[in-house]
């Protein structure tokens, strides 16, 4: 408990390296670049990052499940190269989009075992399996083999075998991946409860959600491709922005206009599309919302109807366009082309 | 607790009687097919010391895949299967006695396999132990040192597992099957070519399923020439050797494999096959 950090890391790199088919094809893949963070105890930090942008790396290394190529990272005060000893006993991990566990085992057994590992008393154990399972509603379920659990209920079973445990720094790396709109709810939920109910406790969580990160996180790391952009308090993320005059334009098909063409405008700031079913959906920001007359009439010149128009406040999805140029569905489909 | 989640998915993939009943049929199947075997190829002389040399060697040998493959197969199972390997490694447990732990549950089933085997050997097939003539003590001696050196070896072989994302699943059957070659589980050494000899001659295994069948049927074991020489003294002087031997490099091979897989990635890494 002497480290006021929690997670501490310093110019922490990993590459992998990729055996292709024959010897000369071997290529290496950098996952993650000179990263620098301090979470402090008590925090809810997050990282936030479209898929392939490193966070499950990260979560990794400091889970003392992988090696860093480079610098290092210290977890509860303990180096997880070093002393990966020292770090486990004080950390746990959820991860999101797996169906984990032992299907031949119970709700109950599953979480008692893992909590065995840990060395928590069986009788203090049963009372917190019971009490989490509460918390995530599925008290009902406790006798039910793990193999008859639908995705979403083993994905929560998931969750509490990570809280069960008490770590000092619990790493949930995309919790709520592949649940339902109601389950994700009681996750969220269930996170702020768990973190109200002690100060010292750290969570660390990764996601692609920028509601998720924008409504549950202390500070946030936008990270892309291995590099950490920016970190600070959401809403001092999003003040960087507020300069700028956001508007979310549906139009109708683009007619050859691009985002570039866009973003050639002297008073357009940044501009992101995704297409619809009936056109396409643009993010744009202007330097004064005069300036929106000019767009409105590039879309003229393309012939594209203007169909519905809004403006809004800065999200966090405004700094992740800021910061890389694009949405972060385009860096994935970009990602994975 | 390993031991635990090991029996309960050894024992609970099916209905009580279906595990009983496979539990009975697979080893005298196993053994039924080398009865037969044995039968047309010595046109039925049933009386030879070479039948008993066979179905010992065959019976015992159950536990090389039960007890070595049990803890190698831990990792394939919770790595690829249940996706808990990661789980296991970040929890403050000691990896190679939780994977040893599993093994436990492999060698009750595997226990209870070479009982029905050697039951059915001495109730239907003449294969004659005299109770009052067995050395027990040698026998067990040798049994406990021998699963300790078998659940070693599947250390190692779980440690070449944990780097081996693709085909991770025949290390420990190809590991068997050539010990089943060279460790005269089936025919002595010296049927073997000269030169393959010292192969046999460097496995624990070989000693280990000579000293068992010499403290159960002595003169079985005297009629073969390829240990005749040796005292059954000397010989778990050898297997006890080769059982340190293996194990401490066992220990080292693993922490190396263990070590390697953190570097690349691969303790998590799943194949989807």
């Amino acid at each position: 408990m002497s480290s006021p950090l929690a997670i501490e890391t310093k110019d922490l790199g990993r590459i992998y390296k990729l055996r292709g088919s024959k010897k000369e094809t071997r290529k290496e893949l950098v996952a993650l670049e000179g990263v620098n963070l301090t979470v402090e105890r008590g925090e809810l930090f997050g990282l936030l990052g479209p898929n392939g942008a490193g966070k499950t790396t990260l979560i990794k290394i400091l889970t003392t499940l992988l090696s860093p190529t480079s610098g290092w990272a210290r977890v509860a005060g303990a180096d997880v190269n070093a002393e990966p000893e020292s770090v486990r006993p004080r950390i746990n991990m959820v991860s999101g989009g797996e169906s984990s566990g032992y299907g031949l085992l119970t709700v109950r057994e599953n979480l008692w075992m893992f909590s065995q590992f840990y060395g928590v008393p069986s009788k203090e154990a049963n009372e917190r399996i019971e009490a989490l399972l509460e918390m995530v509603g599925m008290k009902d379920r406790i006798h039910t083999k793990s193999s008859d659990l639908s995705t979403g209920l083993r994905q929560k079973m998931n969750i509490v075998r990570g809280f069960l445990t008490e770590p000092e720094v619990l790493f949930l790396d995309e919790p709520t991946l592949g649940l339902d709109v109601g389950a994700m709810r009681d996750v969220r939920r269930f996170i702020l409860e768990w973190l109200k109910a002690d100060r010292e406790r750290t969570l660390l969580l990764t996601t692609h959600y920028m509601m998720e990160a924008d409504e549950l996180c202390d500070r946030v790391a936008i990270i892309n491709k291995g590099k950490v952009l920016a970190c600070d308090k959401p809403s001092v993320l999003k003040q960087r922005l507020q300069k700028d005059a956001l508007f979310e334009i549906e139009v109708s098909p683009l007619n050859g206009l691009t985002q570039q063409m866009m973003l050639d405008q002297p008073e357009v700031t940044k501009a992101a599309i995704s297409e619809t079913e009936t056109g396409a959906k643009l993010s744009i920001g202007l330097v004064e919302e005069s300036a929106l007359a000019r767009v409105i009439n590039l879309f003229t010149q393309k012939d594209v109807k203007v169909m519905n128009l809004s403006k809004r406040e800065p999200t966090l999805e405004d700094v992740f366009v800021d910061l890389v140029g694009r949405s972060m569905a385009e860096e994935e489909s970009n990602e994975s082309a | 607790m390993a031991a635990w989640l090991g029996w309960v998915i050894e024992s609970n993939w099916t209905d009580p009687f279906l595990f009983a009943v496979y539990s009975i049929v697979k080893p005298v199947s196993g053994a039924a097919i080398l009865v037969i075997m044995y039968g047309i190829i010595s046109q039925g002389n049933f009386d030879s010391a070479m039948f008993p040399y066979i179905y010992l060697g065959n019976a015992f040998y159950i536990y090389v895949g039960a007890v070595m493959t049990g803890v190698s197969w831990a990792v394939v199972d919770d790595r690829e299967h249940y996706k808990t390997l990661k789980y296991m490694y970040i929890a403050p447990i000691h990896i190679p006695l939780y994977l040893l732990g599993r093994g436990v549950a492999r060698f009750i089933t595997g226990s209870i396999a070479v009982f029905i085997t050697l039951a059915a050997g001495i109730l239907f097939l003449n294969v004659n132990i005299n109770f009052a003539e067995v050395n027990w003590l040698l026998f067990f001696a040798t049994l406990v040192i021998g699963v300790v050196m078998l659940a070693m070896l599947g250390l190692l072989l779980a440690g070449l597992t944990l780097m081996t994302v693709r085909h991770e699943g025949f290390i420990g059957e190809a590991t068997a099957g050539a010990l089943y070659i060279f460790s005269g589980a089936i025919f002595p050494l010296n049927v073997l070519p000269e030169w393959l000899r010292p192969i046999g001659y460097f496995m624990p295994t070989t000693y280990w399923l000579e000293l068992l069948r010499r403290s159960l049927v002595g003169n079985v074991a005297a009629a073969f020439p390829t240990l005749a020489n040796f005292s059954d003294l000397q010989i778990l002087g050898v297997l006890t050797g080769l059982s340190l031997l293996f194990g401490t490099v066992s220990v080292y091979v693993f922490r190396w494999c263990d070590s390697i897989a953190r570097e690349k990635g691969l303790i998590d890494r799943t194949t989807n096959y």
